[in-house]
């Protein structure tokens, strides 16, 4: 049986063993992929091989600076690691040639450097996009390889489980969660220890920990980030939860199709059980626990959290009725707490340094770091981990640059279609859960849309509200209803037909689903129309009384998928499929 | 019944068979099919009903809820514009019209000579690369309407090539 002195051993020989040549990774997580990094990555290695030098080439994960992809990262003994930004084949041969057989380090093609000097190329530790960064939950991404046990032990990991299992008793786990303030980063925000509590006390053996990894809200990427860039850290997360609340196995839902965060977290649960990591009697400490990935389908309502046991049964992904609670009655019938993939990742580093370490990090009521993903017109999308407190500007401007046009900004869209939007003068509140929510935005997932004054916000707010009538799962009809209602009022009068009355109409029917509706999809889906009535009344009153758009971005005709499903569009989505059998 | 048909239900049971994890239901096997066929034939709800101890019924009301299921054969060209709202400030309507009109749609489906698919996505999780649309598996960002254009009709003729 492994012990966590022996796997450390081996992770340290491991990583001692990388450092002897040079050392090329290359950010391979979807946003690094959707910018060409295959072909980078393929350039690289048939310039090593045509010079037939010794090096490691290692396909890695995000580190957040998406701007940059293709980000290249060359470490040679001995020497810092530096980052090449937006690397092209052509480009990444020129560095096998210059910088590893001439030792010309290509300043004019680097981005900056980790961990030490190198002349002319300026330190990422000072770079704006980076120097407010304190990475907890995302400490590895980008820098070990995602699925590889020993960089992740040789980085410190499986030192939080190891300490729980042999010092800590089930509710001291949670009370140092508890205490570290930390709370749910998957929309709600809910005290993490809180609800660990409440699966405690639920009667076992069968007990779930359910991680949600749904991450539907477009401008949200930073779950699936995760796991592509260091699928370990939330296994060790997931078990400490587990280990914390007496639950016996761990589920991670994933949404099908995306097939790197799939298979890293496959591929890395695989290892977790070959290390005694996972399964029976882990670490010889008598605790045993099983994860497993399962796969929903397209429906973004499936990670609402009782559509999500729904799904993970194979059924259709439609809320339940609470109560009964998921700690009393969850997927299949047993007790079961539904964390998010970041909630959970920050767990590890939460007790091996305590929470007090924690609960020092960020504001009074919002404890530890927020990983904002930033995109739309920014200047370097990408998703960075700050503390709470930092305020919208700072992020905004100094770490994403300002827009990407030159353009002032009108409007942030925080928080996934659910969430709302901010107008610009916001710009000074604090990154907080409270004070966003205050404001009428939320912080939801982490999803920071930033758009110029060339957007329109009935334009806007007609895509938001396009994605949740279309995502509606037509359980209960004000919702069901009331977007499909809400959509057409704004279509209307997004083409300059709108009426006077048509404000008052959308107030009354956000009115009626925030009431009458069962999850949070129909009771929070005015929150966009609400808070964009708020911030930019005049886009709405230039369209209604002029029947113009005041910015132009309003098209007569907008290709947006509209129906209340299932109706069928060529082969996809439901319809008399089989007539001709 | 005709060997074709012995055939594909050879392949909608090996799908069914072959799922790698512990936990198989109605969903896991209707995706593991829709992975290996790229639809979903009759064929697959009568076999995962059969598979799961479920009703054609039950198969159906699960298979007609995600919106990623397919009823009839995709053509060899699969193209997922993204919709997500950061795409469309970036202009994924302009995105949509250059692909529309390279494969000769109006909108979401087949084209007449089987050779692409179009369906919208809700968002690509490429964001931060947005406007971004995908081909088959493969995710493609910073996308302008030429590039786009480019990109859809490319594939068709290397493949004819
Ligand atoms: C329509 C809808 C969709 C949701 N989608 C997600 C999601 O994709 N990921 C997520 O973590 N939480 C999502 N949630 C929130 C979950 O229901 C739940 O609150 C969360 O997963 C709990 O984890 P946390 O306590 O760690 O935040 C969604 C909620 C609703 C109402
Ligand atoms: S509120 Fe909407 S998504 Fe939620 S159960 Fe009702 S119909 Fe379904
Ligand atoms: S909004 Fe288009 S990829 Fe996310």
């Amino acid at each position: 049986m492994s012990t966590y002195a022996t796997l450390e051993q081996e992770a340290r020989s491991q990583w001692e063993a990388l450092q002897g040549r040079p050392w090329l990774r290359v950010g391979m997580a979807i946003c690094g992929r959707s910018a060409g990094a295959q072909e980078v990555l393929d350039a690289l290695r048939r310039a090593l091989e045509r010079h037939g030098l010794p090096a490691t080439l290692t396909p890695v994960g995000c580190l957040g600076l998406c701007f940059a992809e293709p980000l290249v990262d060359i470490q040679k003994p001995g020497r810092p690691r530096i980052f090449y930004q937006r690397v092209t084949p052509q480009s990444a041969e020129a560095l096998v040639e210059d910088y590893l057989l001439r030792d010309n380090p290509r300043p004019d093609l680097a981005l900056g450097t980790l961990g030490g000097q190198v002349a002319g190329i300026p330190p990422l530790e000072e770079h704006p996009a980076w120097k407010p960064q304190v990475r907890i939950a995302t400490r590895n991404c980008g820098t070990v390889e995602p699925a590889n046990l020993w960089h992740y032990i040789a980085n410190g990991g499986y030192r939080g489980l190891a300490k729980v299992l042999a010092e800590m008793k089930p509710a001291q786990v949670i009370e140092e969660v508890s205490k570290s303030g930390l709370r749910g980063r998957g929309g709600a925000a809910f005290p993490t220890g809180t609800k660990w509590n409440f699966l405690a006390r639920a009667p076992g053996p069968t007990k779930y920990i359910l991680v949600n990894c749904e991450e539907g809200d477009p401008g949200a990427f930073n779950d699936k980030g995760i796991l592509e860039s260091d699928p370990f850290t939330l296994i060790e997360g997931c078990t400490i939860a587990g280990y914390a609340t007496g639950a016996s196995k761990g589920y991670v839902f994933i949404r099908h199709g995306h097939e790197g965060p799939i298979t890293l977290t496959r591929k890395a649960i695989a290892e977790a059980y070959k290390a005694g990591l996972l399964g029976q009697n882990i670490l010889g400490s008598g605790f045993s626990f099983d994860m497993e990935v399962v796969l929903t389908g397209e429906s973004y309502v499936s990670g609402e959290e009782t559509a999500l046991m729904e799904a993970i049964e194979g059924k259709r992904a439609m809320p339940r009725s609470r109560p009964p609670f998921p700690a009393q009655v969850g997927l299949w019938g047993k007790p079961s707490n539904i964390n998010n993939v970041k909630t959970l990742s920050y767990v590890p580093e939460i007790v091996a340094k305590g929470g007090a370490w924690f609960a020092g990090i960020g504001t009074e009521r919002s404890k530890g770091t927020a990983i904002v993903c930033l995109s739309g017109h920014i200047t370097r999308p990408g998703w960075y981990e700050v503390p709470f407190g930092l305020t919208l500007r700072q992020v905004v401007e100094g770490i994403g640059g300002g827009t990407s046009t030159g353009r002032p900004i009108k409007l942030l869209q925080t928080g996934g279609p659910l969430g709302g939007v901010l107008g610009a003068e916001r710009l000074d509140i604090a990154l907080d859960f409270d004070g966003m929510a205050q404001a009428g935005a939320i912080f939801g997932s982490g999803g920071v849309i930033v758009a110029d004054d060339t957007t329109c916000a009935v334009d806007m707010v007609r895509n938001l509200v396009a994605f949740c009538q279309f995502e509606s799962c037509g359980k209960c009809f004000p919702c069901r209803l009331g977007f499909t209602h809400m959509l057409e009022v704004l279509e209307r009068i997004a083409t300059g037909q709108g009426r006077p009355a048509d404000l008052e109409a959308m107030r009354t029917i956000g009115q009626a689903m925030s009431l009458g509706s069962l999850c949070g999809h129909g009771q929070l889906g005015f929150n966009p129309v609400q808070s964009a009535l708020r911030f930019c009344a005049d886009d709405f009153r230039i369209h209604i009384e002029e029947g113009r758009c005041p910015t132009g971005a309003c098209r007569p005709v907008l290709s947006l998928p509209r129906r209340t499903r299932p109706q069928p569009v060529g082969g996809w989505y439901a319809r008399h499929a089989y007539a001709h059998h | 019944m005709s060997s074709h048909q012995e055939d594909l239900r050879q392949r909608i049971r090996q799908a069914i068979a072959g799922q790698p994890q512990p936990t198989v239901t109605i969903l896991s096997s209707l995706l593991a099919v829709q992975d290996a066929l790229g639809w979903l034939p009759a064929e697959a709800i009568e076999e995962v009903a059969t598979r799961t101890g479920a009703t054609i019924n039950d198969v159906w009301a699960v298979a007609s809820f995600y919106t990623n299921f397919r009823f009839s054969p995709p053509g060899p060209h699969t193209v997922e514009v993204c919709w997500g709202p950061t795409c469309h400030l970036l202009g994924a309507q302009a995105i949509l019209q250059a692909v529309q009109e390279a494969v000769g749609l109006p909108g979401e489906g087949d084209t007449p000579d089987g050779r692409y698919s179009l369906k919208l996505n809700t968002c690509l999780g490429a964001c931060a690369q947005a406007p971004a649309l995908a081909l088959g598996h493969r995710i493609y960002g910073r996308m302008t309407p030429e590039t786009a254009r480019r990109l859809v009709e490319g594939v068709n003729q290397g493949e004819a090539s």
